[in-house]
């Protein structure tokens, strides 16, 4: 386990120094941040839109009972920004993009075409992970601010719709303006910008690492979805602590 | 490593004292040969001995345990001899990449490396294709191609590079015998061509005995024996005749 740690460290690190040729490789990223956002604005768009309904649902009908009903539209812009926007998008992108990382660069690794990259003096970091870590920390945080948004507003459908709740949607957005701030959307998009790096770096490392033919690609997309969630699991907790008065 | 339109001047190969092992197995137990400028060298051996093991070793995709691979004379290990010398390598399964056409493919060292317009590398993406019969197919995808097909594109990309050491891992493997001649004659008029050194690990008999100038046979990660085709066919070890003449024989 320190093993691959180290590995994914020093693979951090490569990426990171083969940032300069990131011009060089423009094409590359966009094509990559184009496959990030059609694979996944449609799920991200259905997901947001739930999590911030049940949340105004679980909530809303506790908080009515109480006589708080006007402070649901905060509460569920907080978490949305906080928590529930940047981990369930992180989760979602670490299995539907990590997979495909994975398994594209797993195969390539299987079937040779690292190897014929480097006897042409391609460096496989400069010409596949920089591209794809860069693509995921641009594109995680813009689907973030879109999840939060949308949110928001299935948070407002339910406040608005649901016969427990029936708060307005001029009440609900006037408290989440109230309480929402520029530091708890600031606090998302720095989760989301070190989860998506956990992701990128993680899966093209579980990509390289592959060992075998269908078989091993498999065990690393497995291994690299499992791996980005847990670590963005714990990585969201320390970072918490550390962003907590942001 | 920079390719250059003229003909290649080719290189010598020695490998000394060669060993390699993979989680404690050894698989090259001490390897010594050499491979002279222009030479057609074949390394001949059942599945499992090593052959292809050798063959990343010399392009520099593996480090070996003990022993060095000179390069005229330098050893591969310094970074310059990769600087200094075109080498190029032909994999067993074409190892073309699938994310790309057929001509980015072959273009793929010359537009990385920017080393050329886009129309030049265009040009030579077509010129390379045309010799190896390919012609007009640069918008295909590899995996519209036959297995012959593939091959003969890798051969292409290969050639980019304007090689003075091309290295061919099972060349004629998975292809009907007309394909194997075909690539055969390849590696022949490439030797003509471009004058450069050519290792080819095959256990082929057809493909060996008609493009080698020397064979090698190795089996378990040590050599056996070194010589020409002649000296091979008629060679008197028992595990060389073996291999060299094994016939399936119906009873």
């Amino acid at each position: 386990m320190f093993q691959s740690i180290g590995e994914i460290i020093l693979l951090f690190g490569q990426a990171l120094a083969a940032l300069p040729l990131a011009w060089r490789h423009r094409q590359k990223i966009f094509d990559q941040l184009f496959e990030i956002g059609n694979a996944s604005l449609l799920m991200a768009c259905i997901l947001s839109l739930f999590i911030g309904g049940v949340l105004a649902l679980q909530a809303g009908s506790v908080l009515v009972q109480r006589g708080l009903g006007n402070v649901i539209g905060g509460m569920v812009g907080v978490s949305m920004c906080k928590e529930l926007g940047p981990v369930m998008m992180s989760i979602l992108i670490a299995g539907r993009i990590g997979s495909a990382m994975a398994a594209e660069i797993g195969s390539m690794r299987a079937y040779q075409e690292l190897d014929a990259l480097r006897t042409m003096n391609i460096n496989p970091i400069h010409y596949l992970v920089m591209p794809r870590v860069l693509a995921i920390a641009i594109a995680l945080p813009l689907l973030v601010i879109f999840s939060i948004m949308v949110g928001w507003f299935g948070g407002a459908l339910v406040a608005a719709y649901n016969k427990m709740i029936l708060i307005s949607f001029q009440s609900y957005f006037n408290n989440l303006r109230q309480v929402v701030d520029l530091g708890d959307v600031a606090n998302g998009l720095i989760k989301s910008f070190a989860f998506a790096l956990v992701i990128g770096v993680v899966s093209c490392h579980q990509g390289l690492q592959t060992i075998g033919g269908p078989r091993g690609i498999g065990r690393s997309v497995t291994k690299a979805v499992v791996n980005s969630i847990v670590l963005i699991l714990i990585l969201d907790y320390f970072l918490t602590r550390l962003l907590i008065n942001l | 490593m920079t390719p250059t339109s003229n003909h290649s001047q080719s290189v010598s190969v020695e490998v000394r004292g060669l060993r390699k092992s993979f989680n404690g197995v050894a698989v090259l137990k001490g390897l010594d040969f050499k491979v002279e400028p222009g030479e057609i060298f074949v390394i001949m051996g059942p599945s499992g001995s090593g052959k292809s093991v050798l063959l990343k070793h010399i392009i520099g995709l593996e480090t070996p345990d003990a022993g060095e691979i000179l390069i005229e004379g330098e050893p591969i290990q310094s970074s310059s001899v990769m600087d200094k010398y075109r080498m190029a390598m032909v994999f067993q399964s074409g190892a073309l990449l699938n994310s790309l056409s057929v001509g980015e493919n072959v273009g793929l060292y010359l537009a990385e490396h920017r080393l050329k317009p886009e129309a030049e590398i265009r040009r030579i993406v077509s010129e390379k294709l045309e010799l190896v019969g390919l012609k007009g197919l640069e918008d295909r995808s590899p995996s519209e191609l036959s297995g012959g097909m593939k091959k003969r594109v890798a051969i292409a990309r290969a050639l980019v590079v304007d090689p003075q050491l091309i290295l061919y891992d099972e060349p004629t493997s998975e292809l009907d015998p007309l394909m194997g001649v075909a690539i055969g004659e390849e590696i022949l008029n490439l030797k003509k061509r471009t004058q450069a050194t050519s290792i080819v690990v095959s256990h082929d008999r057809d493909l060996a005995f008609g493009v080698a100038d020397r064979i090698a046979i190795i089996n378990e990660g040590k050599i056996l024996f070194i010589g020409t085709p002649d000296e091979v066919k008629n060679h008197s070890d028992p595990l060389i005749k073996k291999f060299i003449h094994a016939e399936l024989k119906k009873t």
